[in-house]
């Protein structure tokens, strides 16, 4: 019984804050967005990273017709820049979803983590991102991976009641304990969706130690990986999930580290050994049964050594500024405003609030690299006067809408607005 | 009269009181007659090898930043820099701070701890070189009287005195009582001590910073003079234009100053606590920065207030202006303040003002201001509530303030200063 390698790549990019919106800005200026940090950003990851990868891949494809398969994830906000930013990045996804071999995942549109704050939230981001999949590339996914891995029963259970046939979560010991993630599970709560765990050793030794030259396995060649693949194989693991940060092909792994040889080789070698077949998540949730029952009852994640939140809650000022962000949920949608709406939703990505980390640990390197700002309080800062200009905004906007009501001439001039429509922010820190 | 004077940067290259108190005093003095030969600290790094750099009034300078300094300090007979990384209000840890990120700007920087011609390793140690190389001053320059501002001056101070055995006087700006409470250091303290000590008159700025150092330095009572500071007033007609930018739906409650311990942050956080549950359209601003800012970001978040408490980080003098013009009230809630001059600053643009009882000032405002304990925030933040919801009291408050403003002047402060000079010759 061949093994399936079921890769997927996620490509994702907030629309980052600008890092000089400062107190003075309130009330004034309701331009909260880097264009051209943004711009630059994308300029340069596409130039190092997604063009020459999608053509790696591209060529693989056709290279192995049916044969290799891979799957991506691509949030909406990365959507939109390209479309913005880098339309040529989007031709080449769209090159590779016309070759049939490449499964298009969904997530919540704007990269969010409305599942810990509103169930209605995070399903309708998910119907929204679900359409521009279908409209960009032709198909309806059926298989779901929530912002960053998070991962929990209830996320499960609301992916389920969805119709999503699949969910991707991190492989960690916590939940598996004793089990191996190289099999398929169902997720504790459901009935039909199936649950694919990565495998975080092989996965990472690409993603995050395959330049690393103190590495004990440095360097790292396709033979060399497909060895480490093939005793999965001989003790019959059905699956071996690879989920790695897109980034990781030129940026997080820069060109000169060999990783671009390394996977311009590594399908060949796979397919050469007659052990492994390539599967998109889709077909591996289709080909194989649920081993198991896995309960998660908290939530974890496939960030930093904790694996779990600690990457965007816990500190007050991540705990204050998504409990504001998510106050205003009632309100913007009040409005009905498509500009305002999608403004509001894009603050809501979840970059915002992992700037704003102050861990201390070898994690906190990683954060500081990807950080725009100094510190995570200069983007707490810069966020929260955002966040406090955006709740003036839409308290404007509802306090001008005429009023309907039974008795005339009743409008929002005469009356002034209602104390009750301000929302009040909770005082104490929700637990999650 | 002729004075050496030992003292800090003007604005606007200076942070806080000190470097404000100077040029107010220096200005005034100069009006009165006083000639005064100016010393400050500022630190060259690589740039200059000469330890000692004088910008004379007549010479225009190429670097525009020497250029404003030297229209600021028209007013003195010479303005003497010297190399040295003192900064106002450091103490040891700040000291070694600013080395650090110094270093890191100026790779090739000679003046690296432990080097001959460098800097002190610590700040005590940049104290002493300060005080040597001040002390060749006491030789080279003309003068009558010694006047050295805040207790990094004084070893310099002390060195020119015994090299030209003209009387020194020491003006007491605050101590370690007031800076770091208990947890003073004893370097600190010792150091302030003797300098109090070989001082012919010690000037301070208030009857609680005098009583300070009558009890906890052990300094005879007739040797301390008590000069108020004051507040500059020449920009005043300026100030109006800015207030048609107040016409806003929200009142901002102002905090301005150091975020440290002795400036008592963690009590306007409290009561805005307070505030912002009883009322609506106000927002609370906490403009500087500081050692504890970075805790009190979180304090705040913590409270959840993060939509109407704001952080506006340091500001440079034209943002603090528009502060000031947006604001409908400001909060002085130290801990212990030598004086404080901002409240002054912000009654020059009638702002009604809540300060501390434990702060300098209060002894020479009258009813104009309200005054609480620091520790009181329910009062605090009821005083708040009182005086925005009602326009009636802050009317009055702000015609009293300006009656007081007029009393309050450096030329008053100069005059003293003038009086306790003549004294000692």
């Amino acid at each position: 019984m061949p093994t399936s390698v079921c890769f997927y790549f996620q490509v994702h990019q907030p629309f980052r804050l600008r890092k000089d919106y400062n107190f003075f800005c309130i009330g004034r200026d309701h331009f909260y967005e880097d264009a051209d940090t943004n711009h630059l950003i994308m300029r340069r990851i596409a130039q190092h990273c997604y063009l020459p990868t999608n053509a790696m891949l591209l060529n693989l494809i056709k290279q192995y017709p049916g044969k290799f398969k891979v799957a991506f994830s691509i949030s909406g906000t990365a959507l939109e820049q390209f479309e913005l930013y880098a339309p040529e990045v989007l031709q080449s996804f769209k090159d590779l979803a016309a070759t049939g071999q490449v499964e298009f995942l969904t997530e919540t549109y704007y990269h969010s983590l409305a599942i810990l704050k509103s169930k209605t939230e995070f399903t309708e981001q998910i119907r929204i991102h679900q359409q521009k999949i279908k409209q960009l590339f032709g198909q309806m996914p059926t298989t779901f991976r929530n912002t960053e891995l998070v991962y929990n029963n209830f996320t499960a259970h609301t992916v389920e009641e969805l119709g999503l046939k699949a969910i991707l979560a991190e492989g960690t010991e916590q939940v598996l304990s004793w089990r191996s993630p190289n099999y398929v599970y169902r997720p504790y709560t459901c009935q039909n969706l199936k649950v694919l765990f990565k495998n975080y050793k092989l996965s990472d030794d690409i993603a995050f130690r395959f330049g690393n030259k103190a590495w004990s396995e440095w360097p790292l060649t396709a033979d060399k990986y497909v060895s480490w693949l093939d005793a999965i194989h001989q003790c019959h693991g059905e699956t071996i999930n690879l989920f790695l940060d897109y980034e990781t092909f030129g940026e997080h792994q820069k060109r000169e580290s060999g990783i671009f040889e390394f996977m311009a080789q590594l399908p060949g070698k796979i397919l050469a050994s007659g052990k492994y077949i390539f599967q998109t998540p889709a077909e591996v949730a289709a080909t194989h049964d649920a081993k198991d029952i896995v309960d998660v009852h908290n939530f974890i994640s496939w960030a930093d050594t904790n694996r779990d939140l600690s990457a965007w809650v816990g500190n007050p000022l991540q705990d204050a500024a998504l409990d504001l962000a998510y106050s205003m949920e009632g309100m913007v949608l009040e409005t009905q405003d498509p500009q305002l709406i999608h403004t509001w939703r894009k603050l809501l990505t979840s970059d915002h609030l992992y700037y704003i980390c102050t861990k201390w640990s070898s994690d906190g390197d990683v954060h500081n690299y990807f950080n725009p700002f100094h510190s995570p309080h200069d983007a707490f800062m810069a966020y929260a006067n955002v966040l406090s200009d955006f709740k003036q905004t839409v308290e404007q906007r509802l306090s001008e809408r005429p009023k309907i009501s039974a008795t005339p001439a009743v409008t929002a001039f005469a009356a002034p607005p209602s104390p009750a429509k301000t929302h009040r922010t909770r005082r104490k820190p929700r637990t999650v | 009269m002729k004075v050496l004077m030992f003292g800090w940067e003007f604005p606007p290259y200076i942070s806080g009181g000190l470097g404000t108190a100077c040029l107010g005093m220096t200005r005034e003095l100069s009006k009165l007659g006083v000639e005064i030969t100016f010393v400050v600290p500022r630190f060259e790094g690589d740039r200059s090898q000469a330890p000692v750099h004088i910008v004379a009034a007549q010479d225009v300078v190429s670097n525009p930043e020497n250029f404003a300094a030297t229209k600021m300090s028209a007013h003195l007979k010479k303005y003497i820099q010297l190399n040295a990384a003192l900064r106002p209000y450091q103490n040891l840890e700040s000291y070694d701070e600013y080395l650090r990120k110094l270093r890191r700007q100026v790779p090739n920087c000679s003046g690296l701890p432990g080097f001959q011609g460098g800097y002190g390793a610590n700040l005590m140690e940049e104290v002493v070189r300060y005080s040597i190389v001040g002390g060749h001053l006491g030789a080279s320059e003309d003068f009558d009287v010694i006047h050295a501002h805040d207790w990094m001056t004084f070893l310099a101070g002390i060195e020119a005195k015994k090299v030209s055995g003209k009387p020194l006087v020491v003006h007491v700006h605050a101590t370690e009582f007031d800076r770091s409470g208990e947890f003073n250091n004893p370097d600190i303290y010792s150091l302030e001590k003797y300098g109090m000590q070989q001082a012919d008159q010690v000037v301070t700025v208030s009857h609680r910073m005098k009583n300070i150092i009558v009890h906890k330095y052990g300094i005879d009572p007739n040797k301390v003079q008590v000069v108020y500071n004051a507040v500059e007033k020449d920009d005043m007609s300026q100030l109006t234009q800015l207030s048609h930018l107040s016409a806003k739906r929200n009142k901002i409650v102002l905090f301005l100053g150091r975020i440290t311990m002795q400036k008592g942050p963690e009590y306007f956080i409290e009561a805005a606590n307070i505030v912002l549950q009883k009322m609506q359209n106000v927002h609370f601003v906490m403009a500087g920065s500081g050692d504890m800012a970075t805790k009190m970001i979180e304090k705040m978040a913590a409270m959840r207030m993060i939509d109407r408490f704001h952080f506006t980080g340091f500001l440079k003098e034209p943002e603090r202006e528009r502060l000031f013009a947006m604001s409908d009230l400001y909060i002085m809630p130290s801990v212990s303040e030598p004086f404080g001059i901002t409240p002054l600053e912000a009654m020059k643009h009638d702002i009604p003002v809540i300060i501390s009882k434990q702060s300098g000032i209060a002894e020479i405002l009258g009813d104009s201001v309200i005054k609480i304990d620091f520790w009181d925030t329910h009062k605090l933040a009821q005083a708040i509530i009182d005086v925005l919801s009602n326009p009636q009291m802050t009317q009055t408050m702000i015609e009293n303030n300006r009656r007081t403003l007029e009393q309050i002047d450096w030329k008053y402060s100069a005059q003293h200063l003038l009086d306790v000079y003549r004294k000692l010759l």
